[in-house]
Order: structure tokens, then C-alpha cells, then sequence
């Protein structure tokens, strides 16, 4: 596996609402096997970055490149075949309210695979247990509570085993045991299955114990103010803005 | 104790306010002016005595908070030690973060002109839109027809069965009444003339070709327009449209295509249901008030209904429902994201898909007619 390009490349992305910008001059790599947080205050356009890298939004300027490929400057057919990879849990979760979870999950399978209805079913009831859902087959997302939305939101965006997973505020409306819960499958999946996750949050706990890798957008600057390692940004990027959020707004001088 | 307030200046210049009682926010308070008129004058200071005050709220606080403004827009210092150690602390929070520069939102004035010219671009842009939805519905219905589309068949047989067997109790009763009522008008006018036998034909010939199809669609874009607006549309703030783009899957495809399908198909079918019991209503009325048999009044109707008024009838229910069906899925998907947008998508469904059938009939009617159908 060769990595020197990285797995997902950020380059010059700008992004505006008509002529209203909230990021620009975005830069940052993502290596295979990466787990990368976006982060940022509220209000920056974290999640409005993470539109422009699923193919929602496009950007003003500037392209992502998946393995080399600019995404934006391809046509139709060939983003399609780039979002094949992709995986997406959603803030909500943004589970179909009319379907059960069997057949939520098992739509992609259907787009995208010739399986028979058995072997979506066998497959479904697998995604399933990875999520620890197993047995929830026929149920609806509204007969489960938020944090079971959350794992078979995950469940659906793994179905097609995607090279990337892409998280939007995986931890929001969770309780922290859930929250921890879901930090760990995600952990775990990604060594088990070496996906690369790309994760929009901003919550400290979250950040510390999977990212290894991140971005960090500042709404005043309208820009990212530094991209690496989230415990080396903390304890040692210079400027002040960044030690501060990494901190939770303690001081230098009082924190352990 | 009742809430009292005076105010003095000191010989120092000093405005001293005194605050005593009970100053609550159900109580009925003093008002300040009297203070405010004072800070006018631009005093050295201002102080407050606070030793006979008894409980205080709310009602305090955004009083002192309003006395610190008027003293601030005058350049006079504040001398907060008379106050309580709570109140004190709750100004201190509230004047800790600046009111933002430029924050507060101003009514911008707009003139006659600029009103309706904005309203203008705002129906020319809404037009545009509803354009480019057709032409992405028809680019889906091709992707339909070469079977690359995603959909579940499950889900269009549920919008088949929403759109038609549930919607029969309401067709029944709105049909049934107009023919009665145009019945009645029929048997009222054409008496005069001795021709109350020609009330099988007003009422056939008017259901048949324009309220059958007209009243329908209007109770269709009420009942499954409305439905499709709000659906789509909560669908869209629940982030499922996105979910299902970043899938691959063509949201028109698979939402709206199945929708338009089930109401394409089915409101000619509940026209044709309608119009049978808006001529049941007529006879009812017709027997009852007419001396004609019932095989009469039946001939005669059978006599007036030509194929062509029953095609054109179905025809332009053809049409009314995929309009219906259009204004009530491109509102769905053009929702904003909040509780208040579906609901506002939703009333504009229904809208858009009365004009739009009103317009439409008005403009198949003077085809028809030019036609001779």
C-alpha cells in the first residue's frame, strides 16, 4: 500500500454560500487508515466542509483528490463510482423513517450488488451485529432510541464495506457511556477493516482518544489554523487560538 | 411591602436612588423615569441605598440593567456598592459580553418599487425552479423506462393505494353532493321551459367533462399534495434526502418519480368514480323532484355523454395530477430545514397545485372547444 499521496487530499477548497465565504484556502492529507478529526467551533462550516468532501456541496474553489483523483473535476458516472466508496453516518443518523433497519441498510446492497434478497438478508443481519443491533431487523427508526439510531445509521453507511467513513458529530445526543461506546466500534472497525474515518466533532474526549490526524477551522480567520496531530497541536502549535480550544479554554499555565 | 423608589441629588452632585419593598416582577413596580430624567442632567455619579429593599427578581434587575444603559449613554459612573452582592453580580454578567457590532437586526426599509420587484424576481425564480424540476422529473422518468432507476416497488404500490383507495370516502361525498346541487339548479331553470328532462343531461355533461376531473384534483392536491410536500420535506430536515444522494440514489428517482406515477394513475380512475357519483346524486334529485322514470332519466343521460366528453374528462385528470403531484414533491424537496419550513412547503404545495390545475383547465377548455371535443 503506498501512501506518500494520501488518501484523501484537501487542496485550495474555498466554500461559500453565494457570496458569503465560511472556509477558504483549505489545505490537509489524509493517509490511509487515518482517523481525522475536522474540528473547529461552532458555526465554522465543519459540517459544510465535510458536504463538500461527500459530493453534496460543491466548493467554490479548489478540489478533493480520492487516491489522485480530483472528485469535483470528474463527471457524473465516475463521482458515482467514487461515492461507492464512501460511507456516511449522518448527525441524526438520517435513517429512512418509512423503512425497517433490514431494509435501510439493505437498499445500498440492492443498488450496487446483484445478492439475492437471502443474501442481503444474511449480510444485513451481520452489519447488524457489528453495531451490537442484532435481532432489531424489522424494526423502525422511530421504535428505537437516538443512540440505537446512531449504530445503525453506522450499520447502513458500512453496508458496502466503504474505503472511507465519513462521521457528522458522531457524540452529539448521546449519553458519554454511548458516546464512548461508539468512539471504541469506531476504533475498532478501523482496525479491523482499515477504513480510513474522517470525523467532524468537537468534543475534547472524542478528539483525544481516536484522532490521530485533524484539521482545525477557525470561524474569525475563515480559515484552517493547523492540521496534524491533535495532541501535538495542543501541547505544542504555536498559536494560541488552537491551544486554547484543545484546552477547553483552560490556560497554559494551570493545565496538567 | 409595595415597591418604592426616590431620588435625590446630594450636594456632591451625586444622584442617589433609594430602592425599598418588595420588587418583584408580579408586584406592580415604579417606574424609573424619574432616575432617567435625572441622568439627563449628567450628575457626577450615581448611587443606590438599598438598606429597607425586600426581595427582589427579574423586576430589579432589568431596571438597574436599563439605569446603567441611560447612565452610559451619558458618561456618568456607576457606584454599584449600595446593591446587593447578587444583583451586582448578575449586571456584571449581563454587561460582560458587548452587545456585537452590527447584531441586532434592523427593519430595512424598503421602497413601493423595490417591493414589488423583489416579490417579481422571487415568482420569476420560483417559476424557474418549478421548470428545472420537470425537466429532472423527465430526465428521471427516461432513466425509469431504461430500468436504471432506483426505487421500491413496495413504496410505489403504498403511494398507489394512499392516492386511490383512500381517498374514495371524500371523492364520494364531494361528487355526490355537486350533483346534486347542479341537479337542483337544473330542475329549478329548465322547468320554466318544460325541459326538466335536460337536467340528466346538464349534470352528466358537467361532470363528466369539467367538475369530475376539477374537484377531484382539487381534493387530491389538499389530501396527497399536501401529504408529498410534507413527507419529502421532513425527509429533507431529517438529512434521509442526503443520505440517499451521497448513496448514488437519484432522491427524484427514487421519491418523486413513484409519487407522480401513483397519482398519474389514479386520479383518472377516482375522475371516473367521481363522475359516477356525482350522475347517482343528479338522479336522486331528478327522480325525487322530476316526473321521469328512472329508465328515462337514465337514456337520456347514457344519450348525452359522448366518448370524447369522457376521454377529454380523463385527459385533463391526467394532467391535474401530475401537477398536483408536481408542486406537492418540488416543495417537498425545495424545503428550508427547520419545523416552520415543512409547514410552509406544505401550504404551498396546496397552492401552487390549485393554481396550476385552474390555470391548466382554463387553457385545456379553449383547446377543447377549438377542437369541437
Amino acid at each position: 500500500m503506498q501512501d506518500d499521496d494520501g488518501h484523501i487530499v484537501a487542496q485550495d477548497i474555498t466554500v461559500a454560500y453565494g457570496d458569503f465565504i465560511v472556509q477558504r484556502d483549505l489545505n490537509f492529507t489524509v493517509k490511509r487508515g487515518d482517523v481525522f478529526i475536522i474540528m473547529g467551533g461552532s458555526g465554522c462550516g465543519k459540517s459544510t466542509l465535510l458536504k463538500v468532501m461527500i459530493g453534496l456541496k460543491e466548493p467554490a474553489t479548489g478540489d478533493v483528490l480520492y487516491e489522485g483523483t480530483p472528485f469535483w473535476a470528474s463527471d457524473d458516472s465516475d463521482q458515482e463510482a467514487m461515492k461507492r466508496k464512501f460511507g456516511t453516518l449522518f448527525q441524526s443518523g438520517a435513517l429512512w423513517s418509512s423503512m425497517t433497519l433490514a431494509e435501510n441498510i439493505g437498499l445500498a446492497l440492492k443498488q450496487y450488488t446483484s445478492l439475492s434478497d437471502a443474501e442481503i438478508g444474511d449480510v444485513v443481519a451481520y452489519k447488524l451485529m457489528l453495531v451490537g443491533l442484532s435481532g432489531f431487523e424489522d424494526y423502525y427508526p422511530s421504535e428505537i432510541s437516538g443512540g440505537m439510531k446512531k449504530r445503525a445509521g453506522l450499520a447502513r453507511a458500512m453496508a458496502l464495506d466503504p474505503d472511507i467513513l465519513f462521521f457528522d458529530e458522531p457524540s452529539a445526543g448521546l449519553d458519554p457511556i454511548s458516546a464512548k461506546l461508539l468512539d471504541d466500534l469506531i476504533l475498532e472497525l478501523r482496525d479491523s477493516l482499515g477504513t480510513t474515518v474522517v470525523v467532524v466533532t468537537h468534543e475534547l474526549a472524542s478528539i483525544f482518544s481516536i484522532g490521530n490526524n485533524s484539521v482545525f477551522l477557525d470561524a474569525d480567520a475563515k480559515t484552517q489554523l493547523a492540521t496534524g496531530d491533535p495532541r501535538e497541536l495542543r501541547d505544542s502549535h504555536p498559536n494560541d487560538i488552537v491551544r486554547t480550544f484543545l484546552r477547553r479554554g483552560v490556560p497554559e499555565a494551570s493545565a496538567a | 411591602m409595595n415597591a418604592a423608589l426616590t431620588c435625590t441629588v446630594t450636594p456632591d452632585d451625586t444622584l442617589a436612588v433609594t430602592l425599598a419593598g418588595d420588587w418583584l416582577l408580579d408586584a406592580s413596580l415604579p417606574g424609573i423615569e424619574p432616575v432617567i430624567e435625572r441622568l439627563q442632567a449628567a450628575p457626577a455619579a450615581v448611587s443606590f441605598d438599598t438598606s429597607d429593599l425586600g426581595d427582589w427578581d427579574t423586576g430589579l434587575v432589568s431596571r438597574l440593567v436599563s439605569i446603567r444603559h441611560s447612565a452610559e449613554a451619558n458618561n456618568v459612573p456607576i457606584d454599584d456598592s449600595g446593591l446587593p452582592e447578587g444583583a451586582r453580580q448578575l449586571i456584571a454578567l449581563a454587561f460582560a459580553v458587548r452587545e456585537r457590532e452590527g447584531a441586532r437586526r434592523k427593519a430595512r426599509d424598503i421602497g413601493f418599487f423595490e417591493g414589488i420587484g423583489e416579490k417579481t424576481l422571487r415568482v420569476v425564480g420560483r417559476s424557474r425552479d418549478l421548470l428545472a424540476f420537470v425537466g429532472e422529473l423527465m430526465l428521471s422518468f427516461g432513466r425509469l423506462f431504461r430500468g436504471k432507476a432506483t426505487y421500491l416497488r413496495s413504496d410505489l404500490v403504498q403511494y398507489i393505494q394512499e392516492a386511490g383507495a383512500e381517498a374514495l370516502p371524500i371523492v364520494s361525498l364531494i361528487s355526490f353532493l355537486i350533483g346534486m346541487i347542479f341537479a337542483f339548479v337544473g330542475v329549478m331553470q329548465l322547468n320554466n321551459f318544460g325541459a326538466g328532462i335536460y337536467t340528466a343531461d346538464l349534470v352528466a355533461v358537467a361532470m363528466v367533462r369539467e367538475m369530475a376531473p376539477i374537484m377531484t384534483a382539487i381534493i387530491m392536491a389538499g389530501r396527497t399534495g399536501a401529504a408529498y410536500a410534507a413527507q419529502i420535506g421532513t425527509m429533507k430536515v431529517n438529512e434521509e434526502v442526503d443520505a440517499l444522494t451521497t448513496l448514488g440514489v437519484d432522491p427524484v428517482d427514487f421519491l418523486v418519480t413513484p409519487r407522480v406515477i401513483a397519482l398519474i394513475v389514479m386520479l383518472p380512475l377516482l375522475t371516473l368514480y367521481g363522475s359516477l357519483m356525482g350522475i347517482l346524486g343528479g338522479t336522486f334529485v331528478g327522480l325525487s323532484m322530476l316526473d321521469v322514470s328512472l329508465v328515462q332519466y337514465m337514456s337520456q343521460t347514457v344519450n348525452s355523454v359522448g366518448l370524447n366528453s369522457l376521454l377529454g374528462g380523463l385527459f385533463k385528470s391526467v394532467v391535474y395530477g401530475s401537477l398536483v403531484a408536481i408542486a406537492g414533491c418540488q416543495q417537498g424537496l425545495a424545503c428550508g430545514n427547520s419545523a416552520m419550513a415543512v409547514g410552509q412547503s406544505t401550504t404551498r404545495a396546496v397552492v401552487m397545485g390549485i393554481v396550476l390545475i385552474v390555470v391548466s383547465a382554463s387553457i385545456l377548455t379553449v383547446i377543447y372547444i377549438n377542437l369541437g371535443i
